[in-house]
Formats: C-alpha cells, sequence, structure tokens
C-alpha cells in the first residue's frame, strides 16, 4: 500500500512541478538554515569532558570584595596568595593551578628561526584530571612539583615540529631562553571549549603546545601573557610584590569525586575566606564559589552571542517555511477534491486518504531534506563568514548530521501536512460527484 | 469597493486565510529584528578609530631567548632605527596595544587617588613622541610627549606617569565644558598632569560590554620593555603593501632571535579591522541572506495559495462576470482580499516583532526596536503581499463570463 501511494504522490508532485519545486526549496532552505547554524552550536555547546565534568570544579574566593567585585560574584581566577594557599591544603583528592604562557622555541637545525610555542603552566595533577592522553611517557609527579623540575610536556604536534615526531622522552628544548626535559608526549588533546582556561579565552584556539610545571615557572618569574585583573592602586614594583597583590590571574581547578567530597570542600574554603577575613586580609564575609564544568561554562558565557541568535533566526526562519508549506499543501490537496471524491465513492475510507497524502508529503519532505543537505554542504562554506576561524573548523557535516537534516525535513513536512491530509480525508464523495 | 463580500469569502477559507496572514506575522517579526540587527551591525563596525588607518600595519615581534629590561630597551631602540632605514616606512613607534587590536590594559582614571570613585574607563597606551605622526592621531589641543618625556619600564613595575595625552571623549567626561590641558587626573596614586587632548582613538575592544567607553583612550608616555610588544609602522602614501613584504626581512636580517609569526605576525591595519570586526559583517551577511530568502518564500507562498483560490473559484468569477462585473472589478477584489488578509497580518505581526525584540532585548545585548524599522517592513510586506497576488488576479479577470454556464 505504501508503494501505491508513493507512486500516486509522485505523480501527483509531477502534475505541479512550479508548486512542488516552491514547497521543496521552502523546506530545503529552512531546514539547511537551520542546520549550519545548529552545527555551529552543537560545536560550541558541546560538554568538553563528559565523564568527569560534574566531578572537576573551579573554587573562587572573593578576594576584591562587595565594592570591588563584579556585581556580588568573587573574580573568575585567584590571586596568587589564595592560590598557594589551598595548594598547600591539599584538601581535594586532586589540585591544579594554570596560567597561560606566550615563548620561542629555539629550533634544532641553524638555518631555521625560533618560532612560538603557546602553552600553560600546570602542576602534574592536571594530567590525570583532564584524562590528558599521553602518547610517549606521562606526566610528571607531584614529587617533580614539589622538586620543582625543569620537566615539560609537549603535545604531539609540537612534538612533529621539534623533534620530527620521533619519542623524545627525556630530550631538552629550550623556551625563551630556559631548558627544560621533555618527561611525555600527549596524543592529540583538545577539549572544545578548553574548558580549563576559558577565563579570558575564547576557548576554541589552537591546541597548546607544551605544559611547563609551574613551580619551575614561577622560579623563573615567567611572565603570565593570559589575563590579569587587578583592584585598587597598582603598588606593586616587582614580581615579588605582584605575587603578592590582589591581582588574580591562576586558573585553580580542583577534583572532587563524592558529593560528600564537594560539600566539604565547599566548607573548607569558606573557612579559608573566614580565616582571611579574622586575619584581617579580608574586610567582608566569605563569598565563595565552587562551580562544576557545565556551570562554570555557562558563567564564562562560552557560546558566542552569535551562536545562538543565529541558531533562534534559524529556527523562526523553519517555522516560516513550516507554514508556507502547510498553506501550498493545503492548496495541493484541495484542488484535488474531485480525485479524492472519486476515491472515496470507490471504497477508500478517510483512514486511506489520510494516509496517502501524509505519504504524499512525507516525498516531499525527503525531496526537501535531500536538496537541503546540499544547501548545508554549501552553507558549511559559508560558517567561517560569520564565526571565527577557530569555531568555524568545528562545524562539519557529519552522518549523524546528514541523518538529522533529512529527518527534521521529513519529520516537519509530515507535520505540516497533518492539517492538510485531514482536510483532505473530509471531502465528501457525494458532494464533489454531484459537481461534476 | 464592497469589503464585506470579501470578508464573508474569507470565512469560508479560513485555514488559508489564516495560513497566509500568519505567514506575513511571522515574515514580518524576523525581518523586523533582522534589518535592525543589520543596521546595528553596520554602526558598529563603521565606527572611526581616530586612525590613519590606510598607511598603517602593526608587527608583533617577540624575543627568543631571555632578554634583560636593559638588553629590550636596545634591542627596542635598534629595531625601531632598522623600521625607519626600510624604504617606505614613514614613522614607527613601539607599543602594548593598539585600537581594535583586542586585548590590552585598561584603567579607571579619576579626579582623586581613590581607586573607588574613578570617573571613566579608559584604555592604556604606551606611547612615544612618534605615536601620534605615527597614528595620524589629531590633536586638537595642547602638544605632543618630548622625547626626554619617555621613560622606560618593565613588566610588572610600577606605573606612575608623570604626563599624559588623552582623548577628547575623555576629557569631556574629566572635565566637562573646561579645556583639560594643563589639568591633573590620577590614574595611579600620584597626580599625572594632561599635556594633550586627541581628537579620537578608539580603544582595543570592540565587545559591547566596552562599548560604553570605546573613545576613552589614555596615552602615557613609556616603552614597555617586555616580550612580545608591538611595532606601528607608517608608510608612505602609497607604499603600504611594500613596506608589508620588506619589514619582516629587514627585521630578521638586523636580529635572527625572534619571532614574527609567519602567518599574523605583520598585518595591515585593514587585516586588523576586518579581523575585529568579523563577527558583525558575518551576521549583517547571515541577516540580510535570510530577509532575502524569507521574503521569497512569503511571496511565493501568496502567488500559490491565491492561485489555487482563483483555480477554485472560475466558476464564481464567470458568474460575476456575466453578472456585468467589469475585468477591473475582478481584479481589484483580488487585490482588496489580499490587502484585507496582508494588514490582519502585518497587525499580528508588528505585535510579533516588539515581541520578539523585547525577548532578544532580555536573551542578548539588544537595543529597543525603532519603530521606523516595523513601519518599514509594514509597507515592504503589503507591497510584496500586493505584488505577488497581481498575477493570480490578473489570471482571474481573464475568465470569460461564459465559464458560469461550464459545467452545470
Amino acid at each position: 500500500m505504501f508503494n501505491y501511494y508513493l507512486q500516486l504522490g509522485l505523480h501527483s508532485l509531477k502534475r505541479n512541478p512550479a508548486l512542488t519545486a516552491l514547497m521543496v526549496m521552502a523546506i530545503a532552505f529552512g531546514v539547511s538554515a537551520s542546520m549550519v547554524t545548529y552545527s555551529v552550536f552543537r560545536a560550541v555547546s558541546g560538554d568538553p569532558i563528559p565523564e568527569k565534568s560534574s566531578q572537576l570544579f573551579v573554587p573562587l574566593i572573593d578576594s576584591w570584595g562587595p565594592q570591588q567585585n563584579d556585581h556580588g560574584e568573587p573574580p573568575g581566577a585567584l590571586n596568587y596568595v589564595d592560590a598557594m594557599a589551598l595548594m598547600r591544603a591539599h584538601q581535594s583528592s586532586r589540585m591544579t593551578l594554570i596560567y597561560s604562557l606566550m615563548l620561542s622555541a629555539l629550533p634544532h637545525d641553524a638555518n631555521s628561526v625560533p618560532s612560538q610555542a603557546t602553552g600553560y603552566a600546570v602542576t602534574g595533577d592536571f594530567f590525570p584530571m583532564f584524562d590528558v592522553p599521553f602518547l610517549y611517557g606521562s606526566a610528571w609527579s607531584n614529587a617533580d612539583d614539589d622538586s620543582r623540575a625543569a620537566d615539560v610536556v609537549i603535545s604531539d604536534s609540537f612534538n612533529q615540529r621539534m623533534f620530527g615526531g620521533a619519542n623524545s622522552v627525556g630530550r631538552e628544548i629550550t623556551l625563551s631562553g630556559h631548558d627544560y626535559r621533555v618527561v611525555g608526549i600527549t596524543g592529540h588533546w583538545n577539549p572544545s571549549p578548553r574548558f580549563y582556561a576559558v577565563w579570558g579565552e575564547s576557548g576554541f584556539g589552537d591546541p597548546p603546545d607544551f605544559f611547563l610545571l609551574l613551580n619551575r615557572a614561577l622560579d623563573l618569574k615567567i611572565d603570565n601573557t593570559g589575563r590579569n585583573s587587578c583592584r585598587g592602586h597598582l603598588t606593586f614594583r616587582s614580581w615579588d610584590e605582584w605575587l603578592q597583590s590582589n591581582c588574580i590571574w591562576l586558573m585553580p581547578w580542583v577534583e572532587l569525586n563524592t558529593s560528600a567530597d564537594v560539600a566539604r570542600y565547599r566548607q573548607f574554603i569558606e573557612g579559608y575566606a573566614a580565616d582571611q577575613q579574622r586575619a584581617g586580609r579580608y574586610g567582608w564575609a566569605p563569598n565563595v564559589r565552587l562551580d562544576d564544568v557545565p556551570q562554570w561554562l555557562e558563567k564564562q558565557h562560552v557560546i558566542p552571542e552569535e551562536s545562538r541568535i543565529s541558531l533562534v533566526v534559524a529556527l523562526c526562519f523553519l517555522v516560516i517555511c513550516l507554514v508556507n508549506t502547510i498553506g501550498l499543501l493545503l492548496a495541493k490537496f484541495m484542488r484535488r477534491a474531485g480525485e479524492i471524491g472519486v476515491r472515496r465513492a470507490l471504497g477508500a475510507t478517510r483512514h486511506e486518504i489520510y494516509s496517502q497524502y501524509l505519504v504524499e508529503a512525507g516525498s516531499v519532505g525527503l525531496a526537501g531534506g535531500i536538496v537541503g543537505l546540499l544547501l548545508t554542504a554549501a552553507g558549511m562554506s559559508g560558517v567561517g563568514l560569520l564565526f571565527e576561524p577557530e569555531i568555524a573548523r568545528l562545524a562539519h557535516l557529519d552522518i549523524s548530521l546528514v541523518a538529522l537534516t533529512v529527518a527534521v525535513a521529513v519529520v516537519a513536512t509530515v507535520v505540516a501536512a497533518v492539517y492538510p491530509a485531514w482536510r483532505a480525508a473530509q471531502v465528501q464523495p457525494a458532494w464533489q460527484l454531484k459537481s461534476n | 469597493m464592497q469589503i464585506r463580500p470579501i470578508l464573508a469569502t474569507l470565512k469560508h477559507h479560513k485555514a488559508g486565510t489564516l495560513l497566509i496572514a500568519l505567514q506575513i506575522a511571522l515574515t514580518l517579526a524576523i525581518v523586523c529584528n533582522a534589518l535592525f540587527i543589520i543596521h546595528q551591525r553596520l554602526a558598529h563596525l563603521s565606527q572611526p578609530t581616530g586612525l590613519d588607518e590606510s598607511h598603517l600595519l602593526v608587527i608583533q615581534n617577540q624575543w627568543a631567548n631571555k632578554p634583560t629590561k636593559g638588553d629590550i630597551s636596545s634591542l627596542l631602540a635598534d629595531d625601531l632605527a632598522t623600521l625607519r632605514k626600510v624604504p617606505g616606512v614613514a614613522n614607527a613607534y613601539a607599543t602594548d596595544g593598539y585600537p581594535l587590536s583586542s586585548g590590552g590594559i585598561t584603567y579607571g582614571i579619576g579626579h582623586s587617588p581613590d581607586k573607588l570613585n574613578f570617573v571613566s574607563n579608559t584604555a592604556i597606551y604606551f606611547a612615544d613622541e612618534n605615536a601620534l605622526p605615527t597614528l595620524g592621531l589629531k590633536l586638537v589641543a595642547g602638544r605632543n610627549f618630548r622625547s626626554d618625556e619617555i621613560g622606560e619600564i618593565g613588566g610588572r613595575d610600577k606605573i606612575a606617569p608623570q604626563v599624559l595625552i588623552i582623548t577628547s571623549e575623555l576629557a569631556r567626561r574629566l572635565f566637562p565644558g573646561e579645556s583639560a590641558v594643563g589639568k591633573m587626573a590620577y590614574v595611579s596614586d600620584k597626580p599625572s598632569i594632561i599635556i594633550g587632548v586627541v581628537e579620537r582613538m578608539q580603544t582595543p575592544y570592540v565587545d559591547s560590554a566596552m562599548a560604553q567607553w570605546s573613545d576613552c583612550s589614555t596615552l602615557m608616555p613609556f616603552h614597555q620593555l617586555v616580550t612580545p610588544t608591538n611595532y606601528v609602522v607608517r608608510a608612505q602614501p602609497g607604499q603600504l603593501d611594500d613596506v608589508a613584504k620588506r619589514v619582516r626581512a629587514a627585521l630578521y636580517a638586523a636580529n635572527r632571535l625572534r619571532v614574527i609569526s609567519p602567518e599574523d605576525g605583520v598585518k595591515t591595519f585593514a587585516q586588523v579591522r576586518a579581523q575585529a570586526y568579523k563577527s558583525d559583517r558575518g551576521m549583517a551577511i547571515l541577516m540580510a541572506s535570510i530577509s532575502v530568502i524569507l521574503l521569497a518564500i512569503t511571496a511565493a507562498g501568496i502567488v500559490g495559495l491565491t492561485s489555487f483560490w482563483v483555480g477554485q473559484r472560475r466558476k464564481q468569477i464567470g458568474v460575476r462576470r456575466a453578472l456585468g462585473a467589469t475585468r477591473h472589478d475582478i481584479l481589484s477584489y483580488f487585490l482588496t482580499e489580499n490587502l484585507l488578509i496582508g494588514v490582519g497580518g502585518v497587525l499580528l505581526g508588528g505585535v510579533l516583532a516588539l515581541g520578539l525584540n523585547l525577548w532578544l532585548m532580555k536573551q542578548f545585548e539588544m537595543a529597543r526596536l525603532a519603530p521606523g524599522y516595523v513601519l518599514a517592513g509594514v509597507v515592504t510586506l503589503l507591497l510584496l503581499g500586493q505584488c505577488a497576488v497581481l498575477a493570480p488576479a490578473l489570471r482571474a479577470s481573464n475568465v470569460p463570463p461564459v465559464e458560469a454556464t461550464r459545467s452545470v
């Protein structure tokens, strides 16, 4: 029966090619606009570390006070003094502090010029906390953190650039005039958004080239190239005075595995802030936050506004295309009232008429989906027009998007056809036959 | 023209009427807001920086080893000398940031050392006596920095300048109705004297969050001895592209131990501007294409549905023609019918447009929709509807009276 309806449908579509083309194009445009914008939205709004996003937390302490903080929210990073105090307290199973570095890498052959290398200063816990995959070697240990070793972990692409992709564990590398020993090479790893460093970064840039041992970087006074935010008068005159200032720049992360751990840690940082108040360092009541990954990404507005606006507009566009389709299907079906009358008179039930027209609409939807797929593929190349290259490259047409495009087109068209098909099924056979 | 019979007919076509009206309404709501977004984005991206952009290029330079503050001081002087010797270069200076560079230093500036009571946020640009001529900034009062006023600071040194040059917008905020030159302002715990006012110099940021003080910039007489640093180079008229090709080689020839990124180490200001406003331009293009397609689809939908009605009513049209209605009567019947539906649609659409705008204002940083956009959208859609209905209506007016006698 389905095949017969399909044949009838295709036959009828061929009878009004202009009307059919109009419906197909409307659906194709509506679906492809939605899919292109959705592909970007999907890329920027995903959970970057799904298996652990509820176990990783950013502990924040208000070190600026109610007069200088941001609408009552503690600043989005820690100052050096608070960060080091949390590190020393060891109240979480794992903890890291992160800051951004931009260094130059000295080439190994004398003919090339130095190149730029970006990375982060982190503690050894960083790697197991964030499930960083290793190609060769491993992370450094907590003992290495304490002994302030000149260790560095480099990325696979940086290893390719510097060592031709060989296992370079144990080799030396010179970054901005300091020598470091390579202890590990990560596999390709660039969570998107780069949740662990979105404070002051878009979160979608090129993956970092290296991870430096935090204590070593601090010993060498390697300056932070990321965000640094201060309040009041900047009275520091040197690196050491800067460390003691109220400037916030260290991005803290802790791993807390159970809800009891979370509650305990929250209590701990509240207690710490209360101690600071008692000690006279802060003149205000404890104001702390402990955000997990989704909360943190939400707070940092990681999803670009353009992505959300364009998705909303594209979905509205799809709705209008569907309203248009309802009207055209209604016209198309009702024009065949006579034909329906004959079929009904010859014994077709209302239900059969209903299914027949839904199948016909489904085939329109399928055609719309296929044309929409082509438009979506074309639209993907236009994504670069709207978004930064590092976001645009995240959007791509994969199998799931292909399936979704066709499915949305067919389902949307069938839904749009519910009313026109119902009207068609209501046609009175006697009335039609009489007037012919 | 009798409206009552048209309304009576429309009652028989409730679904079709409602669908066309709804489509017009939704289209109006989207198109008004899209036009508004386009206008806002275009206004944003055409904001002037105050710089003579067509002659400028910027170089980001990073030293390869670990130069001390003293090393950088001489390296910087050497580099600026090298750049000035490149054929086609008119002038150059070193700075931490520049308009539209999207990163830089921000301070509060005010009348007292009390930081809780600052008057305005301001972008801080480190500059020397060559900054104004290089950037082509227009000095409207006071004077430029002298070379003996230029100090040197390291990355974490205290910043307390003796003298400042500020933009006229910042001067207006600090000293409304007065001349700012010679007055004192606080950026640190010590007062600084304002020695000059430039007409305009935009901040490094284009975010809407910082739009309120986008013309409030302060120039401080310092060479900041850190790595990386930026060189801003002014080319002689017509030589920008040649200079852009020459500077990298010239700098590497002078000293190889540096990084100037092969991808974006050297950028003309046109590239800086394109990068800064990329999403604004993209948004405008996206909204424009969606509006155009939407209007086309709505017009096509009206043609389709009206054609169907004409086909359905051929006999009635024939009867009316046989009873003495002229072709013109039939034509104006369909035009009026469409106009009635259109008016209903735009009334609903105007409400929807304002509602969508309210929602967008709540969700995103959007301004209130100006009524002019709704009005323009209403006129566009009514005209579009009349044009779309013209072809089917003409076909209807061509139905011969003899149609009335057929197939009865």
